[in-house]
C-alpha cells in the first residue's frame, strides 16, 4: 500500500446483508492464494460482473455482519486482487474484521453511510481522521479513527510487515 | 470476580486474574490448527515474518481435508506445502489421510482437546471445541502464521449470551436441532462477537456428540465461540482419549451476559433450515414438499458415528430414491471403522447410498458431490450460503441426519417418522 495518508476515493458498489465469504470467493477458486487471480472471481455469484466493472480504488459497501462465514483470508486477498481500496459495512464478521486489519484491506464500520449509499456513488474515505464523505449526495460521516498504530498496521500492509518492522527496529 | 466460562479461561491463558469485556490481551495457546487450504498462506506469512522455527511443534495441528484426496494439480501443490512444511519443522500432529479426516473431528478424538484449554484454528468452524468446555476460535492465515512462531495470539475479551438448557429431547432430535433452532431464534449476527455459553441440566442430557455439533455452529449465529460447562461426561471423554488434563471453568454466579436465553430441550422440533442463510429455520414439517436431488451426511458438523448410527437406522432395509444422490462421508478413519464394525456401511450400501472417505469436499463446493444449477441439496452440513456446495443458483438445505436420510428415501425433506419410530 503506497498510501501513507489512508485517504481513499471511488465509487461504490452496494451490496446487503450478511455478505457472506463464499460469495466474497466462492471455495471453487481456493486452489490459490494469489490476489490478483482471487480478484477475478470476486463476488461472482451474487454479481457476475463486478470484477468486470471496478476500477482500481472503488469502494465495496455492505450492510450488517459483512464476511459472515469462513475464517478464509482469499476473501480478503480477492477484495485486494479486484482493486477495491477499502469496504464500509454497517457492521463486520468477526473473523473478517480481524483478517481486514490484518491483511492491510481498510475497514470502516458507519452504518449511516451504509444507510444513505446508493450503487455509484462517489466516495473519499479518510482513515487518518476517520471522515467518510459521500460526494454524490454532498454527506458526511464521523466514524472512530482507528488507533494510530492500527493505521500504522494497515499502512504497511498487515501484521507480518508490521510485525518484521518492529523486529528490526527493537531486536535485531 | 464475575466472569463467564469464556473469560475465565482467556483470563488464565493471559496470566491474569480476571478480564472483562472489550479488552484486549495476549494468550499463550494450547494448540495452533490449520488445514490444506489455510496452511498455505500461513506457511507463507511464516515465512515471511522471519521465523525459522515454530514454537513448539507438539502443539501444533495440521490437517488435509478440505481439498483431499487432492482434487486436482492446484490443490495436491497446496497440500504438499503443508505437508513439507510439518516434516522440515516435526510437527507431531500432522494427519496424513488415511490417519485423520475431518480436523474438527479429528481433534477431539485424538485426545488433543480438554476442557479449559484455548485452541486457536484457521478454519471458522475450530469453535467445535468448546463442546468439550475449550475455548476455541477461528482466525485467518496471517494470525495463525504469528501464533505458529510465537505462541500467542492478541485477542478481546467477549461478552457473553448465556443459554440455558433445560429437558429432554424428543426422539430423531440432536444437537444440530437445537443448534439450528438457536441460530433461528438469534439470526446469523444475533452472537456477534459474543460468546455463547450453554449450561442448565439439559446438558447432561446431551451427548458430546451433540454438544461438538452445536458448539461447532455458534459461528453461523455471529458468535466468537460456543461453550459448554464440562462436566463429568467431557472430562470421562477426554480421558478416554488418553487426555488427562483440563480444567472445568464455572460461570460466576454474578457473572454478566448481555443476553439470557431459555430452551427447553422438549420443545426443540426437527429442524430445516432454509436457502440462503442458516437462520432460515423451519420444522421440517412446513417443508415437506421440497424436493431434492442430492443428500449430504457427514462434515464437521455431523460427520461422527453417533450421526451415522442415527442414519442407518433410518436407511435399514429401505432404499435411497433412485433419483437421489445419497453421500455419507463418515469424518475420520475412526468413525470409518467403527461404522463398518457396526455393520452400518453394508447399511448404506445396501441402501443405495455411497460412502466416501473422510473430507469436507462437497460443504464447501470443493469437490466429491457438487451441485448443478438448480438442483438442491438436503444436507447435515452448516453453510446454506449461495454456491456454497456448487452452482449459484443450486439450493441447500440443512438438517440433521434423521431428516436427511429420510429425505434421501422419500426423494423430498421428510420426517424420519415416516420410516422408522
Amino acid at each position: 500500500m503506497t498510501n501513507k495518508q489512508m485517504i481513499y476515493e471511488g465509487k461504490a458498489f452496494v451490496y446487503g446483508d450478511n455478505i457472506d465469504t463464499d460469495i466474497i470467493i466462492a471455495a471453487r477458486y481456493l486452489s490459490t492464494a494469489d490476489p490478483a487471480e482471487l480478484g477475478k472471481h470476486c463476488m461472482k455469484d451474487l454479481d457476475p460482473d463486478f470484477a468486470k466493472e471496478i476500477c482500481q480504488g472503488d469502494i465495496i459497501v455492505g450492510g450488517a455482519n459483512f464476511g459472515c462465514g469462513s475464517s478464509r483470508e482469499h476473501a480478503q486477498f480477492a477484495i485486494k486482487g479486484a482493486g477495491v481500496s477499502c469496504v464500509i459495512a454497517s457492521s463486520f464478521a468477526r473473523i473478517f474484521y480481524r483478517n481486514a486489519i490484518n491483511v492491510g484491506l481498510p475497514i470502516a464500520e458507519c452504518p449511516a453511510a451504509v444507510a444513505d449509499a446508493k450503487d455509484n456513488d462517489q466516495f473519499i474515505v479518510d482513515f487518518s481522521s476517520g471522515m467518510i464523505i459521500n460526494n454524490t449526495q454532498q454527506k458526511s460521516y464521523q466514524i472512530k479513527p482507528f488507533p494510530p498504530f492500527m493505521q500504522e498496521l494497515i499502512a504497511c500492509g498487515g501484521l507480518v510487515n508490521y510485525t518484521r518492522q518492529k523486529l528490526a527496529k527493537t531486536s535485531l | 470476580m464475575s466472569m463467564t466460562m469464556t473469560q475465565k479461561i482467556l483470563a488464565a491463558h493471559a496470566g491474569l486474574k480476571s478480564v472483562e469485556a472489550g479488552e484486549l490481551i495476549f494468550c499463550e495457546a494450547d494448540l495452533f490448527l490449520a488445514n490444506d487450504i489455510t496452511a498455505p498462506p500461513a506457511i507463507g506469512q511464516f515465512k515471511a515474518l522471519g521465523a525459522k522455527d515454530v514454537w513448539d511443534k507438539e502443539k501444533i495441528a495440521l490437517v488435509p481435508d478440505h481439498f483431499v484426496p487432492n482434487k486436482d494439480i492446484q490443490s495436491a501443490e497446496q497440500a504438499k506445502i503443508m505437508r513439507d512444511f510439518a516434516r522440515e519443522q516435526g510437527i507431531k500432529h500432522y494427519y496424513e489421510i488415511g490417519i485423520g479426516g475431518i480436523e474438527h473431528v479429528i481433534l477431539p478424538e485424538k485426545g488433543l482437546v480438554a476442557p479449559g484449554q484455548l485452541i486457536i484454528g484457521a478454519d471458522s468452524h475450530t469453535c467445535t471445541y468448546g463442546g468439550l468446555g475449550a475455548f476455541s476460535t477461528g482466525v485467518g492465515s496471517t494470525d495463525l502464521a504469528v501464533g505458529m512462531a510465537t505462541g500467542s495470539i492478541w485477542l478481546k475479551v467477549p461478552s457473553a449470551i448465556e443459554v440455558k438448557l433445560s429437558g429432554q429431547l424428543n426422539k430423531w432430535v440432536s444437537g444440530k436441532d437445537i443448534i439450528l433452532y438457536l441460530i433461528g431464534i438469534l439470526g446469523v449476527s444475533g452472537a456477534l462477537y459474543q460468546s455463547l455459553e450453554f449450561c442448565g441440566e439439559g446438558v447432561g442430557n446431551l451427548t458430546i456428540t451433540d454438544r461438538l455439533t452445536i458448539a461447532n455452529m455458534a459461528i453461523e449465529a455471529g458468535a466468537k465461540n460456543g461453550i459448554f460447562l464440562a462436566d463429568e461426561a467431557a472430562f470421562a471423554y477426554a480421558r478416554g482419549k488418553g487426555n488427562n488434563s483440563g480444567i472445568a471453568y464455572q460461570a460466576d454466579s454474578d457473572a454478566k451476559y448481555e443476553q439470557r436465553i431459555n430452551i427447553d430441550l422438549a420443545e426443540v422440533p426437527l429442524c430445516v433450515s432454509c436457502p440462503h442463510l442458516p437462520s432460515n429455520v423451519k420444522p421440517v414439517e412446513e417443508v415437506e414438499d421440497i424436493t431434492i436431488d442430492q443428500c449430504v451426511i457427514g462434515s464437521c458438523t455431523n460427520g461422527r458415528i453417533e450421526d451415522l448410527r442415527q442414519a442407518a437406522q433410518i436407511l435399514a432395509g429401505r432404499k435411497v430414491d433412485p433419483h437421489i444422490r445419497c453421500l455419507i462421508m463418515p469424518g475420520s478413519q475412526e468413525v470409518y471403522q467403527q461404522a463398518i464394525a457396526e455393520g452400518l456401511m453394508s447399511i448404506f450400501v445396501e441402501a443405495g447410498a455411497i460412502v466416501t472417505m473422510p473430507t469436507c469436499g462437497p460443504c464447501l463446493g470443493g469437490h466429491c458431490g457438487v451441485l448443478a444449477a438448480g438442483e438442491r441439496a438436503v444436507a447435515t452440513t452448516n453453510r446454506n450460503f449461495i454456491g456454497r456446495m456448487g452452482h449459484a443458483q443450486s439450493e441447500i438445505y440443512l438438517s440433521g441426519p434423521a431428516v436427511a436420510a429420510a429425505s434421501a428415501i422419500a426423494g423430498r425433506l421428510c420426517h424420519p417418522r415416516r420410516y422408522a419410530d
